[in-house]
């Protein structure tokens, strides 16, 4: 390993009264990828806003190559070599890609235009030059998300980066994309720049990472040696105590079929999709990102329509229109994107956890604050719901308690099928193992669950069978005891990368 | 046990609607104060209950129409078309009892009938056909407007007959002008209405996130066609009441409501953004607008001056209203003051 490029030295941090970080070390050696690893408000933002200059630190000091600096504003960062990348996506949708990474800093013609052959030639240097394919005059809203992270990861190199730091860059990419994220974290590594890498995704922490930091609560736990440390460790040096088992599966027998699709069709996204779900069984659907998961459920739950196609619940023949009918036959979809699809983050707890099931809870033409408060109490006990109060805005919450406030709003529609489209993603571990074992619990009631997954290691562990989803189509139907990563990825892509 | 009683004390407080009502519009009901205090020294004639009560009449005709801008704008939408729609019912109304000799009862349920119409098209119109709230009611308020116009070919018309006119001039028990007793009504139903009911929960959830709302089963296009008919018909009732008062129909009126009903729901804290608003806070929000304009009438003040003051307190209001932010530049300044002043004293 090189020279310690970053180091940051006792850092405490104040909000109000409380301390977000107490006596915080970081160091980051030259063309090290340095993991930052810790459960959600562990204080990892906190301790990047600081080193990206957000904010200000209340005790400490922070020494690049071995001086001390003082991180006033975004701006004294940057010129210190300090690229940061978001876990959401901050470019601008309806600009070119060479339009975003020089947003602001546009190269001009002596008449004072924008010099846009100048601009595209330079985009493309800079984009090649990371070994990428990207077309720099495509209007960025037409790349995939992976793309525009890619874009990110070039505009946020071209200020002569040093230093780059990635806030959970593959929480919405699929496993292919992963790859090529980290082939790009290769070449810049060796191009001599150091990486910070904050991820949840335990694998790839050992795929990528040099060292491991773990902090808790705002405070520093250890550093260790990627190679010489394994998954439990860190996992029980992230929650202060070790996670017996993290994947609470019990199998069980198998009930009647719940649910039943036949050849669902939908032109131009997927076709001829058949599969069942029995009662007290959990179906699992893997594939890349972008294979047509989350629209074949979107489609079955009503809320995109299907061209063909025949879907049956407990042997009845559903036409189903829209969401509102869907739960009232019983069926509910955990959605994708919390913050976007599965909650109203300006309102309460309470508020969101009965907004799909509020039909049942009337009084005449009166909301029944009685039947809410007992659906309230009942999911947020169930869900070990960690709120102040039932009143308090949901969006202040964890990402944590917000996935299990929605898990909670849709269990309340006392659904025979529930759907959960990612559940654990931007979840820490602890409240991951809790929804692992609320779905086993609810499996073990009878329930029929299908959960989509990126995530191989959940897939594998937590379902009964698994349909692999490549370009529309299911391309196998896996049994529990022939699960593993290889097969699941052979199938979804395509089937015959294996072979070649 | 002494916790306990007074964590009880503390709950028993919390669900009080009223005194959840003044927590929740604190700011306001303080500019309300202090407007009352400024123009009781200022004007000898404010305080007086003639004076109050001409108050309360005055505002009534805001009220109506910004409790049906409260709920378009806790939906996300806004309709432009509310002052056309009061100018076009009044107008046919007095028309048809006057010059077509229909009964007052059955001229009545047309006016009314013709701001549902006007205002389940703008529903439509944004429901179905996806346009957004300002366009498609916009043109309403043209349609409207013009509508009127062509009725009456631009010229008021006047009525005498006495039941019609009581509408708007009548008193109950003597005392309280009829207007403000349908104003108190639609302030108890419509709070009821956002807050008890199923539908009143469903305008939140479309305004603050209308994916959630549609994957939740809230159907979305039917709560916002229902909200635009029912702005609508308040805009209707509106224009009703008011060519009572006015003994005729005119074309001409209901300019600029549409902007003082909005003025209400935002000095009230109703997010222009959607999904946050409160019944309680427009109608604080119309009571403010209202004194001041009876003040700067007290003062002899011109009405041209009283539009640049009625602007300026409106931006003061939101300006303040937005400080509850706390990255908000004057929450700032403040935390930045605690600080320095933390660290000198340690």
């Amino acid at each position: 390993m090189g020279d310690v490029i970053l180091r940051m030295e006792n850092i405490d941090k104040i909000f109000g009264t409380a301390y977000a970080l107490r006596n915080i070390n970081f160091e980051l050696c030259h063309g090290e990828v340095h993991a930052l690893l810790g459960e959600n408000g562990a204080g990892k933002s906190t301790l990047i806003k600081i080193l990206g200059g957000i904010y200000q630190p209340n005790a400490g000091r922070i020494l690049i190559n071995g001086t001390e600096v003082k991180m006033t504003g975004i701006s004294e960062a940057r010129a210190h070599g300090i690229g940061i990348i978001h876990q959401e996506i901050v470019l601008v949708p309806y600009l070119t890609v060479a339009e975003n990474i020089f947003l602001g800093r546009e190269p001009k013609t002596k008449l004072g235009f924008i010099d846009k052959k100048k601009m595209n030639a330079e985009a493309s240097r800079m984009v090649s030059a990371l070994g990428l394919d990207i077309d720099v005059t495509t209007v960025l809203d037409n790349l995939t998300i992976a793309q525009q992270q890619m874009v990110e990861i070039v505009k946020a190199s071209s200020f002569n980066v040093k230093i780059l730091v990635m806030d959970e860059p593959t929480s919405s990419l699929s496993d292919e994309e992963v790859e090529k994220l980290f082939v790009t974290i290769e070449r810049l590594k060796k191009d001599g720049v150091s990486i910070i890498y904050i991820s949840h995704r335990m694998d790839e922490l050992f795929r990528i990472s040099d060292r491991v930091t773990v902090i808790r609560d705002g405070t520093y736990v250890g550093t260790k040696i990627t190679k010489e440390t394994n998954a439990g460790e860190l996992v029980s040096m992230m929650v202060g105590r070790t996670l017996e088992s993290f994947y609470t599966r019990t199998y069980n027998e198998q009930g009647a079929p719940v649910l039943e699709v036949k050849n669902l069709c939908k032109y131009g996204v997927f076709k001829d999709i058949s599969f069942t779900v029995h009662a007290g069984e959990i179906l699992g659907f893997s594939g890349l990102v972008g294979a047509g998961r989350s629209e074949i459920m979107s489609a079955v739950f009503g809320a995109d329509g299907y061209d063909s196609g025949e879907v049956y619940l407990n042997g009845e023949k559903l036409k189903i229109k829209n969401p509102a009918q869907a739960i009232a036959h019983g069926i509910s979809l955990v959605p994708e994107d919390r913050k976007k699809q599965g909650l109203v983050l300006i309102n309460s707890c309470r508020f969101n956890m009965v907004l799909a099931s509020l039909k049942y809870l009337m009084n005449g033409i009166f909301k029944s604050n009685k039947k809410i408060d007992r659906v309230y109490d009942e999911y947020s006990r169930k869900m070990h719901i960690k709120a102040a109060s039932p009143q308090i805005e949901v969006g202040s919450l964890s990402g944590g308690n917000q996935q299990k406030v929605v898990l909670g709003k849709w269990l309340a529609t006392k659904p025979k099928v529930l759907i959960l489209d990612e559940p654990t993603r931007g979840v820490d571990v602890g409240a991951k193992q809790e929804i692992y074992t609320i779905m086993n619990d609810l499996a073990k009631e009878g329930l029929a669950i299908i959960m989509i997954s990126s995530e191989l290691p959940e897939i594998i562990n937590m379902c009964d069978r698994v349909c692999v989803v490549h370009n529309g189509d299911i391309t196998a139907c896996l049994e529990k005891d022939r699960l593993s990563q290889e097969t699941i990825m052979h199938y979804a892509t395509g089937g015959d990368v294996n072979e070649g | 046990m002494k916790a306990n009683a007074s964590l009880k004390k503390k709950n028993i407080l919390l669900n009080n609607p009223i005194v959840n009502i003044i927590r929740s519009n604190i700011g306001i009901i303080c500019v309300l104060l202090i407007i009352g205090v400024l123009l009781s020294i200022l004007s000898d004639k404010f305080l007086t209950s003639s004076n109050l009560i001409s108050v309360m009449r005055q505002i009534t005709n805001n009220v109506y129409i910004a409790l049906g801008m409260t709920l378009v704008i806790i939906l996300g939408g806004i309709d432009l078309s509310v002052g056309a729609i009061v100018a076009l019912s009044g107008t046919v109304t007095v028309g048809l009892i006057v010059n077509s000799g229909l009964p007052i009862g059955a001229a009545i349920v047309i006016g009314l009938l013709l701001g549902v119409v006007c205002g389940l098209i703008s529903g439509v119109l944004v429901a179905e056909f996806k346009l957004p709230a300002f366009i498609a009611t916009m043109a309403m308020m043209n349609i409207a407007r013009g509508a009127a116009n062509v009725y009456s070919g631009g010229r008021s018309t006047r009525i005498t007959d006495e039941f019609f006119s009581s509408i708007g001039t009548g008193y109950l028990f003597k005392v309280i002008p009829l207007p403000v007793v349908y104003m108190v009504v639609l302030i108890i139903v419509f709070t009821i209405v956002l807050n008890k009911t199923k539908f009143g929960t469903y305008i939140y959830a479309i305004g603050g996130n209308r994916e959630s709302a549609r994957l939740s089963g809230v159907p979305i296009k039917k709560v916002e066609i229902a909200v635009f008919t029912i702005i609508g018909l308040l805009s209707a009732f509106a224009g009703l009441v008011l060519s009572s008062r006015m003994y005729s129909g005119q074309p001409s009126v209901g300019d600029g409501y549409e902007l003082d009903a909005i003025a209400a729901c935002v000095l009230g804290g109703v997010s222009m953004s959607g999904g946050k608003g409160q019944i309680s806070g427009t109608v604080f929000g119309a009571m403010v607008i209202g004194f001041i304009s009876n003040g700067l009438n007290l003062m002899n003040v011109n009405s041209f001056w009283q539009l640049i003051v009625k602007g300026i307190i409106i931006i003061i209001a939101v300006v303040i209203d937005s400080q509850k932010n706390p990255d908000s530049p004057i929450n700032k300044m403040i935390s930045k003051f605690k600080r320095t002043s933390a660290k000198k004293a340690a």
